[in-house]
């Protein structure tokens, strides 16, 4: 069974962000970049599956310029077998990245896609499901614990109040939520592995999809800040404030 | 223009947010027709048919939509599209789910969380877990929404639209629902609760989580947590406040033993009201509350108790 780890390069989740001075876009100049957390989570399900003997070959892929390789190869030292990036400069939507993985999954064939629930950056919470719904493919979102037997796979799910478990024929796209597992670090053979393994690279335009964009950033801006309060010593001054200055309790 | 909206519910109740996104909806522009789709849902239609500025109240009752898989329930939405200019859904997990699918098999982009509506093809939302606040115009001809509840106020419930039945099943046939285990409380939605108290790691175990307990008896408050307390194991996820959790705005927030972390701000700052109780006078969270008290929590919070 072959499982599809797609990945994205973000900002590095300990970097504070800085919206640029004339409110383009957020400053990504000279910031650290890494795989993004969710996606980390992803590859190593996948590395999971794989050492217990379930899933055969691991492949991730990532669209981007020529840096996503870096996140590539970390993927690689994780566990992964071969990479793919399917290159390009734009900042694609989450639709045309759904469709360019449409691609590679008709190419490749997998059993199991396993992908983030969203990345930090963008905050979409999108490719997957989109990704899904063009292949046609059943769909186990924000995962906390991924089985696969006979031939289908049994998905628990974070949801609101609870968890859910449903049973997805396969193939099936899977969105890991943080709690699916905790990522190994990658160890230093294991990094120098890496470099060895197999990295494809494809070019996004030789896909023949039309990839123009659907959404136009139009500003970014900072958050409003709040404005810190006051600080009070005792607990019944907390409970008269509360009652008769904010008027939030009774 | 006509906006289509889906409302959030468990086929016993509606979900509060939906009423919030209403009101988003209001701001796109249009008739907006909601939709129920589920099984023996007969009751979610009769309230979301008091659902102020809402036409008409579409119900698709069926098995195949009992637990709103997302394969069925995308099928049904898709169909019913053509009539309306936006696809609109609460950001919870139902919606979340389902509506990218919707988004692709319509070939548009969805426009994921907004906090605020532009105009009716550009929306505000917030990106890099609140520490930036993006404009974003849809470029598409139909626009597929989530709305983020917390960035809206409720519309109000005393409307009378008229409900159709629609008799369309959709059932993709390549997923089935295994069970939920779903938390039992007595206590409010973290999402709809009016008062919220989050322990974060200064909890130290999940058992001193019984200190926050008396407190929200006594304020009909819901519990929450920090990311730091999920992670340690001191609590469940779906207790989790912050960027990767529930994104909450209830009158009054009290944060106990948290720090402040940017992820967890992401999912409260917009509180009427924040208290922060914390013995670390340095922590962030003070930076943010409207009142804040320096003191160890297991001192502090039987004191409040026994005073509130």
């Amino acid at each position: 069974m072959k499982v599809l780890v797609p990945i994205k390069r973000v900002i590095d989740y300990n970097v504070k962000v800085r919206v640029k001075p004339d409110n383009s876009d957020v400053d990504l100049a000279n910031v650290k970049m890494a795989i993004n957390p969710f996606c980390e989570i992803a590859v190593e399900e996948a590395v999971r599956l794989k050492e217990a003997g379930i899933a055969t070959e691991v492949v991730a892929v990532s669209i981007g310029d020529k840096s996503c390789q870096e996140q590539l190869r970390t993927a690689l030292a994780l566990g992964a077998d071969r990479a793919i990036q399917i290159d390009t400069s734009e900042t694609l939507d989450a639709l045309n990245i759904a469709k360019l993985l449409q691609k590679v999954v008709e190419e490749e064939a997998p059993q199991l896609v396993i992908l983030g629930k969203q990345s930090i950056d963008s905050d979409n919470n999108q490719t997957g499901q989109m990704l899904a719904a063009l292949t046609n493919m059943p769909q186990g979102t924000f995962a906390s614990e991924v089985k696969v037997e006979d031939n289908k796979v049994k998905v628990t799910r974070e949801i609101d109040g609870g968890l859910q478990t449903l049973l997805l024929d396969m193939p099936a796209v899977v969105t890991t939520d943080l709690r699916l597992n905790e990522p190994r670090y990658a160890s230093l053979p294991n990094i120098m592995k890496a470099k060895r393994k197999p990295l494809a690279v494809k070019n996004a335009a030789d896909f023949g999809i039309d990839l123009r964009p659907r959404t136009k950033l139009i500003k970014v801006t900072p958050p409003a800040e709040r404005q810190a309060g006051i600080i009070v010593e005792t607990i019944d001054e907390l409970v008269e404030k509360l009652k008769n200055e904010a008027k939030v309790i009774s | 223009m006509s906006v289509l909206v889906y409302a959030e519910h468990d086929n016993k109740s509606l979900k509060a947010e939906t009423l919030k996104t209403v009101a988003a909806a209001q701001a796109m522009g249009g008739d907006i027709t909601l939709l129920v789709a589920g099984h023996q849902c007969q009751a979610v239609a009769e309230e979301a048919a008091k659902v102020n500025g809402v036409t008409k109240v579409l119900v698709a009752d069926n098995a195949a939509y009992e637990h709103q898989l997302a394969e069925n329930v995308s099928l049904l939405v898709v169909e019913l599209a053509s009539n309306y200019d936006h696809i609109v859904a609460t950001a919870l997990s139902i919606g979340k789910n389902f509506m990218p699918r919707v988004a692709a098999l319509l070939d548009v982009a969805q426009i994921s969380d907004i906090i605020a509506v532009e105009s009716s093809d550009t929306f505000v939302r917030p990106i890099y877990a609140g520490n930036a606040i993006a404009t974003v115009q849809s470029l598409d001809e139909k626009k597929v929404v989530t709305v983020r509840a917390t960035g809206f106020d409720a519309v109000a419930t005393d409307g009378n639209a008229t409900i159709e039945a629609i008799d369309i099943v959709k059932d993709a046939g390549i997923s089935t629902h295994v069970c939920d285990e779903l938390t039992e409380s007595e206590r409010p939605d973290l999402g709809a609760a009016r008062v919220v108290i989050s322990g974060g790691r200064g909890m130290q175990n999940g058992d001193n989580f019984k200190l926050l307990e008396g407190i929200a008896d006594k304020l009909g408050a819901a519990i929450g947590a920090s990311r730091a307390a999920v992670d340690a194991g001191f609590v469940p996820n779906d207790m989790q406040v912050g960027q990767t959790g529930k994104i909450v705005a209830p009158d009054l927030y009290i944060a106990v033993g948290i720090s402040g972390a940017i992820q967890h701000l992401a999912g409260m700052k917009d509180s009427k009201v924040i208290v922060a109780i914390n013995k670390d006078p340095e922590a962030p969270i003070f930076q943010v509350a409207d009142y804040g008290i320096v003191a160890d929590l297991f001192d502090a919070l039987p004191e409040l108790e026994s005073k509130l």
